[in-house]
């Protein structure tokens, strides 16, 4: 039971990343690839429907750790209390930004919003780039499962850790290359015309750089926390998994040359996806590894989990839930197929 | 007390009072949408149309207000109540998650569909996107509800070994009766909000003398919801929330009524000014037997007052409590008032030429929040010293990893971007209202 809960918060924390991420993507290139106005109001009619509706795959994963994990949830979110609130502050910039801009007419306050809007995207792929890499690295937790960091201490890896140092910084800005890529591909799905050649030139530029820090990536990893190789030793089925993230690579640079943007941005997804499956398949059962006493005070998905009732009355409705908000995205995303026109309703 | 408990609660306490000002109106506002939907359907008449089109902006500025204020609650339960979260996340975990997977999924969805789809659904279809909504929002108020009220009245749970709370009846968790005179009374509250907000509107257009048509639509909807739920809030809603804390939180009523001694037909404070130190009331003014009779259904029944019970089982703040619950019945008397006047001048073919009546409702639009926001404070204040009933005390469920110092730098930044928030949604409503329901300046952009 417990294992499978790990599964699902895993699953809906990468249906987050993997949508979300999209529009943060088209956040970050928004200023920069969206050169008129006219440009960027597409870039935002292009996310305007659905960004929200991904957003709350951030709530509902929340919300299902908070379920299934309660000891997990309560000395995580309290311990990354900084940075959580600051990504808090973030969503609510950028949720004004999107929304408000439509209801000036002014081009200073305009202008205004857009900056809002771009900045807060990338800060938010960077943070939580960061977070996953706090997660994956360990935190320094205290007997009683809890514990407090700082945002930064010395930017060394060790027990003494702060929300940043060199390790996060890089998980930080791996997330903000794959996601700009990601978001990218998106808008050139999305449009037509000039600004899908700019996103496509966005894409081909990030894509030796996600390579490189892909593999830079990896070494850190099995370098801070070597663990993370035992799962992959004792069941081999795991060496699939980087055997399709390097794949989904290919796969982008390929489709992003032969100007198929969807089956690019479908490598982006499956890259993002195996890339956070390796994570979680290194950790398991593992699932905030304590910097100091590792085997002692980790928490592990037996150790945070709810009561045994609670977790089998809730896997009855989740499913129920789930059946409905996969057809509600359907319908959503089915509606509003195909490139993005300005003239109608919004934005 | 300790600062650190104290700045957490100031925290929870502003960020939730400020986002609960959104959410209010979209519940409120999302059946009366509905209702302008099918007029407009069965009358074929656009007007109805337009009018329910310009609710739906304010909505959706509203819900993005909610959105954006609505995140930070989620989390405050870890980052600022940790150990609450962890003794009672075995149980509270269940809503807060069923929250997140069955309503917040289905209104973001399908507002999206309803502000930007008009023309690609259709009417019917749009019609049902506007039903969505409706439900979505009230299927979260539902949720919520139900987690607030475990906290006030604890049922369906276990101990389990390391004195943690886990669900054991997920059916007494959803069916606790608390919840359901709670949901019923605060969706009431909400649907006020959303019809005095909408008579409100229509008075300005009539007394401005411009978009004349769709003003008489606002004032006929908003006051006729406003006297149907004013009423109900009163009968039977808040009279049975009132009996269920007579019969489970004794202590809690005492204080919300300033009930120093016990007595046999215990009066009725009307007005009055609670004197905590001397344990009286200060030029009260009160009914005789009426609380006695209100209570137990006797005009000389016995009402234990705060006497009968031990101190530290006060919740802390007695005269606050007391005036948060004088105000909100105070309100929702006055509601019934104005509604029933404006109600009959309506009925009479007087109300649209009744300046007098039209500056009245106008001018009614900020005490429906006054009423839910005192209302909020009074069950939560009331529930004081426990944040559990009877199981955890408000004390024991903080973050005690998060100090003081930390709590209050967000306290100070949250501050800081709800007033900018709270400036720019003012700013954005007021434009709309003006710019009127036939403009299609905004929005296009
Ligand atoms: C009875 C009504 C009610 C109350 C007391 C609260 N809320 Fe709320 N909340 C709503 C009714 C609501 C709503 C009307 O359903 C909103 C407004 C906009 C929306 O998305 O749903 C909402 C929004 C909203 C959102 C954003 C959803 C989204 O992205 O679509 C979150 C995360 C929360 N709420 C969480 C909370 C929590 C944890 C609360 C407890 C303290 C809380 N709300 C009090
Ligand atoms: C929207 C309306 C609400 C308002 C206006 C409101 C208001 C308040 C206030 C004023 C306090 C501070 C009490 C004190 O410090 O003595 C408080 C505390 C708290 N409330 Fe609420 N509340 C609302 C809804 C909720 C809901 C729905 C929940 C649970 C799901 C909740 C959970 C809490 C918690 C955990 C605390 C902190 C502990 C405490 O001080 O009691 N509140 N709230
Ligand atoms: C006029 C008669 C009214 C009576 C007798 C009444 C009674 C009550 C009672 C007994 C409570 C419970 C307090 C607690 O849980 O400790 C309550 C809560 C509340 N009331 Fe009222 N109320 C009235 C009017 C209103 C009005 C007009 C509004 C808003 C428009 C309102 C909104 C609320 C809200 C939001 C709460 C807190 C949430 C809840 O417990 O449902 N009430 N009311």
């Amino acid at each position: 039971m417990e294992t499978l809960w790990f599964m699902i918060v895993a699953a809906m924390v990468a249906a987050y990343v993997v949508l979300d991420g999209f529009d943060l993507g088209a956040g970050a290139i928004y200023l920069g690839a969206g050169k008129t106005t006219d440009e960027r109001r597409k870039i935002l009619r292009a996310i305007g429907p659905v960004w929200d509706g991904n957003e709350v795959w951030l709530l509902a994963a929340g919300g299902t750790l908070f379920f299934a994990f309660p000891l997990l949830y309560a000395s995580s979110f309290s311990g990354f209390y900084l940075p959580l609130m600051m990504v808090l502050w973030l969503l609510m910039l950028r949720g004004m930004g999107i929304e408000l801009r439509a209801h000036m007419e002014n081009p200073v306050w305009v202008g205004f919003f857009d900056l809002i809007f771009c900045v807060s995207s990338v800060l938010l792929a960077i943070f939580f780039g960061a977070a996953l890499g706090n997660v994956v690295r360990g935190v320094p937790l205290g007997a009683d499962g809890y514990f407090f960091e700082p945002l930064w201490t010395n930017f060394r890896v060790g027990t003494d850790t702060g929300i940043l140092d060199w390790y996060t910084v890089l998980t930080g800005v791996i997330a903000l290359v794959t996601l700009t890529a990601h978001g990218a591909l998106y808008v050139a799905v999305k449009t037509d015309g000039d600004l899908n050649q700019r996103t496509r030139t966005v894409a081909l530029w990030a894509w030796p750089l996600q390579l490189i820090l892909t593999i830079v990536g990896l070494i850190a990893t099995c370098y801070v926390q070597p663990t993370v190789l035992d799962n992959y030793k004792h069941h081999a089925i795991g060496y699939l998994i980087p055997v399709i993230v390097f794949g989904s690579l290919g796969m982008m640079i390929y489709a992003i040359r032969k100007g198929e943007d969807k089956l690019a941005f479908v490598g982006s997804a499956s890259y993002i996806v195996g890339m956070l499956v390796g994570a979680a398949f290194g950790l398991y059962p593992v699932v905030l590894p304590a910097s100091t006493d590792p085997a002692h005070r980790s928490l592990t998905i037996y150790n945070t989990a709810a009561g045994r009732h609670g977790l089998t009355v809730g896997f009855t409705w989740w499913i129920l839930g789930m059946i409905l908000a996969l057809a509600y995205f359907t319908l959503l995303f089915r509606m509003f197929r195909g490139k993005v026109r300005l003239e109608g309703e919004g934005y | 007390m300790d600062s650190a408990l104290l700045v957490h609660r100031i925290h929870f306490a502003f960020t939730v009072t400020f986002h609960y000002l959104f959410p209010q109106l979209t519940m409120g506002l999302a059946p009366l949408i509905v209702v302008l939907k099918t007029l407009g359907l069965r009358r074929n008449d656009e007007t109805y149309n337009q009018a329910a089109r310009f609710w739906a902006k304010i909505f959706g500025i509203n819900f993005l207000m909610g959105v954006v204020t609505g995140i930070p609650m989620e989390f405050q339960f870890g980052t600022n109540w940790s150990h609450f979260s962890r003794f009672a996340g075995g149980v509270i975990g269940q809503t807060l998650a069923m929250e997140g997977v069955f309503s917040f999924f289905l209104e973001s969805t399908f507002l999206g569909l309803f502000l930007y789809g008009e023309k690609r659904l259709g009417p019917r279809a749009h019609w049902w996107s506007a039903v969505a909504v409706f439900l979505g929002s009230w299927l979260s108020g539902f949720f919520i509800i139900v987690t607030d009220a475990w906290m006030q009245h604890p049922v369906g749970y276990a101990r389990a070994a390391d004195g943690s709370l886990q669900l054991s009846s997920f059916w007494a968790l959803l069916l606790n009766p608390w919840a359901w005179w709670q949901y019923a009374h605060n969706m009431g509250g909400a649907v006020i909000t959303g019809a005095i907000v909408m008579g409100s509107v229509g008075a300005f257009y009539l007394l401005w003398g411009k978009f004349e048509a769709h003003g008489r639509i606002f004032l006929k909807v908003g006051v006729i919801a406003g006297l149907i739920f004013s009423v109900l809030q009163l009968f039977p809603t808040g009279d049975g929330q009132g009996r269920l804390i007579a019969e489970n939180q004794p202590v809690t009523l005492a204080a919300m009524e300033a009930l120093f001694v016990s007595q046999t037909g215990a009066p009725l404070v009307i007005l009055g000014q609670p004197n905590v130190e001397e344990r009286k009331i200060d030029n009260p003014l009160e009914v005789p037997n009426a609380l006695s009779f209100l209570t137990y259904r006797a005009w000389k029944a016995d009402v234990r007052g705060l006497d009968a019970f031990p101190q530290d089982l006060w919740p802390q703040n007695v005269a606050l409590l007391y005036y948060c619950y004088h105000i909100m019945v105070g309100l929702g008397t006055i509601f019934i008032a104005i509604t029933v006047v404006a109600a009959f001048l309506l009925w009479r073919g007087k109300l649209f030429s009744a300046r007098w009546m039209l500056w009245i409702l106008l001018l009614a639009l900020p005490f429906p929040y006054i009423a839910n926001t005192a209302g909020w404070m009074t069950a939560e204040l009331g529930r004081q010293p426990w944040l559990v009933y009877g199981l955890m005390r408000t004390a024991d469920g903080f973050s005690k990893m998060v100090s003081a110092g930390n709590a209050m730098f967000t306290l100070l930044g949250f501050l800081g971007m709800y007033t900018v928030l709270g400036i720019l949604f003012l700013f954005l409503v007021q434009r709309e209202i003006e710019l009127g329901p036939v403009s299609e300046l905004s929005l296009h952009h």
